[in-house]
């Protein structure tokens, strides 16, 4: 009897064991993305103390000053980092498990080029305010995903089809790209190359309300959609024997993902590698039962810090999609090495 | 499975004969005869055969449609064939030797870290001219080359054309956040970069060609060389070990070559994606699979899309002009997404 029972116990003592590592490791990202969220917040020709941070961005007391330096000037761009870090890490989270493919970014596969071309567009031809950048930027992100997803559909969505056709389009857009700032006068063209690279910290104040209810709402349905995200993981036969309806859980779950870029895209501009390296970098801390939560607060660490890197440590201010992207090379050459070898890539 | 290896054999070009493929062979180069004199003639300001009889017999400098031709047309059209021919075979070369259908200078970022290194060379190491830089061009292809190769081939299948293509978008990512880094600290640069970056054959001069045209030549022989090579690697890697080829070392030359073409290529013209890709596709359509006759088929076909191209973009928006990068970024995609969709990928 006892027999029986043991392979059935250490089953379940494992996965209780692979739960707890991931909940430990969450918290532990969660507590490092807050201290740097304060940080960012601290540091700068005026230096605030992290209690006085604290108690100024969240209104438990007032002083003018402070409040001033922390809730005018600091909490709008540590906020966007914040909430552009947790929209990428999540939407990268997503995007690689529905295509199955540890490599697979919105950066690479037409999102993000969409979202640049309609945001050039707008600066060089319209000279369009930040509003109206920001609102392209989400359409274009948005027209170019729905022109993919037509382009790759056949008889449903292979992974690899949706890759491949995302590579094509997206070359398409970036040429465009090139012949629209080549027809800008030098200041747009500059102010477009910024766009183009990713700066946290640029963007208004409603981008960032529309990113943070975005995030608020999203999340939460990223998290419900978790488990019919894993069982697609496991191959569509196996997730319809599973009860999961196939097509519509992958385009909600697709949809989510590129709305979330979108909406990030769109207060910060494509800032590189985030997207495709959390999720990564999550799930091997965190373990196979890691998820969706562990991804966005990876994302929301790796931007933090690559804000406060290029704001207070580079000699000159660079923008934050630079950092990241110097970053992300060695890393992503090395993660790419490594699935690789495991056979994951695709 | 089996489905799609029965599509693979009907959609398997059929052998033709040494007399069809050769007369055929004629045929593109009279059609690329003709592009090349179009490319000459039209432009913004027309120009007759009489005026560029003159340009070349009896040369008078301060007739301005005499100059155009001589000073811009002509080194235009020249840089146009030599850089199509190289880009196209590089394509070939690829495609090839890592036995994937979606292998392309282009996709493979080696256009980038060409480009990648010589706006690293000129910004930061003061690199003046095209002879300098295009050492420069050549280190970026290198690199670029044997990294997108190198992580695409790590893993059980191989280069994939998924993998490869991915590691070419990350690497493209990784060269042009670098690029951006450099350039964003200088207006100047970005107001040279700007320009450069779309691949354009416009404002390329006999100097650019007469410091990049040796390299070609030299990359276009070795590459035509490369056919019974590429034949034997075909049939897989054992079986050309088995017909005594050596493997390794044909791939290290292969990927050399391929390095100097697109280097130079970039050099002179700036990155242009899809060309490599789609062209030598055509040409296996046109002359089958037998690899010698791809190249020769490619060397003509090549240059002719390419300029092609960039006659559109200088009639299409005239007076205006369209670079020839973006030309083939539009027309070149569409090819793309159909040979995604409609070709069986594992055929090569």
């Amino acid at each position: 009897m006892t027999a029986l029972l043991e392979p059935r116990t250490t089953v379940r003592s494992g996965r209780r064991a692979r739960r707890r590592r991931s909940v430990v490791v969450t918290a532990v990202l969660a507590v490092i993305a807050f201290a740097l969220f304060v940080l960012t917040m601290m540091v700068g020709s005026y230096v605030v103390s992290p209690v006085d941070v604290i108690a100024s961005a969240f209104m438990l007391k007032d002083d003018p000053a402070v409040d001033f330096v922390v809730r005018d000037l600091r909490l709008p761009t540590a906020s966007a980092a914040l909430a552009v870090g947790l929209a990428l890490g999540v939407s990268g989270y997503v995007f690689q498990k529905l295509l199955g493919n540890p490599l697979a970014s919105p950066d690479f596969v037409g999102v993000s080029s969409g979202a640049s071309l309609f945001a050039v567009s707008s600066i060089v031809l319209f000279n369009a305010s930040s509003l109206v950048v920001s609102g392209s930027a989400l359409a274009g992100a948005l027209l170019a995903s729905l022109v993919i997803y037509l382009l790759a559909w056949r008889d449903g969505i292979s992974g690899y089809r949706f890759i491949l056709i995302g590579i094509g389009v997206s070359q398409l857009l970036l040429s465009l790209v090139g012949y629209i700032i080549t027809r800008a006068d030098l200041y747009e063209a500059r102010e477009a190359m910024t766009w183009l690279v990713g700066t946290i910290g640029q963007a208004g104040a409603g981008e960032l309300r529309t990113l943070l209810v975005a995030l608020a709402i999203l999340v939460p349905v990223a998290l419900v959609l978790e488990r019919p995200l894993r069982a697609l993981e496991l191959g569509d036969d196996t997730a319809r024997g599973l009860g999961s309806r196939v097509e519509i859980n992958r385009l909600v779950l697709l949809a989510l993902s590129i709305v979330l870029i979108g909406f990030s895209t769109a207060v910060a501009g494509p800032i590189m590698f985030v997207a495709l390296i959390a999720a990564p970098i999550a799930q091997r801390l965190t373990g196979p039962a890691g998820g969706v939560l562990a991804a966005g607060l990876v994302g929301a660490v790796i931007v933090l810090a690559a804000d406060l890197v290029s704001e207070q440590v580079l000699p000159t201010a660079l923008p934050t999609g630079v950092v990241t992207g110097l970053v992300g090379a060695p890393y992503l050459i090395w993660l790419l090495a490594t699935v690789n070898r495991e056979g994951r890539g695709g | 499975m089996t489905q799609t290896s029965a599509a693979a054999v009907e959609a398997a070009p059929r052998h033709r004969s040494r007399a069809a493929l050769a007369s055929g062979l004629v045929l593109l180069a009279v059609v690329l005869a003709v592009v090349c004199f179009f490319s000459i003639t039209l432009g913004s300001r027309g120009v007759g055969i009489p005026t560029i009889w003159k340009a070349f017999t009896d040369y008078d400098p301060s007739a301005a449609s005499q100059t155009v031709i001589r000073e811009m047309r002509v080194p235009r059209t020249l840089i146009g064939l030599f850089a199509g021919a190289a880009l196209g075979l590089s394509g070939v070369i690829l495609q090839g030797v890592t036995r994937n259908p979606l292998a392309d200078p282009g996709i493979m970022g080696i256009n980038a870290g060409a480009a990648a290194f010589i706006v690293f060379g000129i910004m930061v190491l003061g690199a003046q001219d095209v002879s300098t830089y295009v050492w420069f061009a050549f280190a970026g292809a290198g690199v670029a080359t044997v990294t997108v190769y190198a992580i695409a081939s790590l893993g059980r299948e191989g280069a994939t054309p998924v993998k490869l293509a991915l590691a070419g978008a990350a690497v493209t990512a990784i060269l042009s956040s670098v690029t951006s880094a450099i350039v964003m600290t200088n207006v100047e640069a970005l107001n040279e970069l700007r320009f450069w970056q779309v691949g354009s054959l416009a404002g390329r001069y006999f100097p650019v060609f007469w410091q990049t045209v040796p390299f070609l030549v030299v990359g276009l022989i070795v590459a035509l060389g490369t056919g019974r090579a590429l034949n034997g690697l075909a049939l897989g890697e054992d079986l050309a070990v088995a017909l005594g080829q050596r493997v390794k070392l044909t791939r290290v030359v292969m990927f050399v070559t391929v390095a100097v073409l697109c280097g130079a290529a970039t050099a002179a013209c700036g990155p242009i994606v899809f060309i490599g890709l789609i062209v030598p596709h055509a040409a296996r359509l046109l002359c089958g699979p037998d690899y010698r006759w791809m190249l020769a088929y490619t060397l003509l076909l090549t240059p002719t899309v390419l300029l092609l191209a960039d006659i559109l973009g200088r009639v299409a928006v005239a007076p205006g002009e369209l670079q020839v990068g973006v030309v083939l970024g539009v027309l070149g995609a569409p090819a793309f997404i159909l040979l995604v969709r409609y070709r069986n990928l594992a055929e090569l």
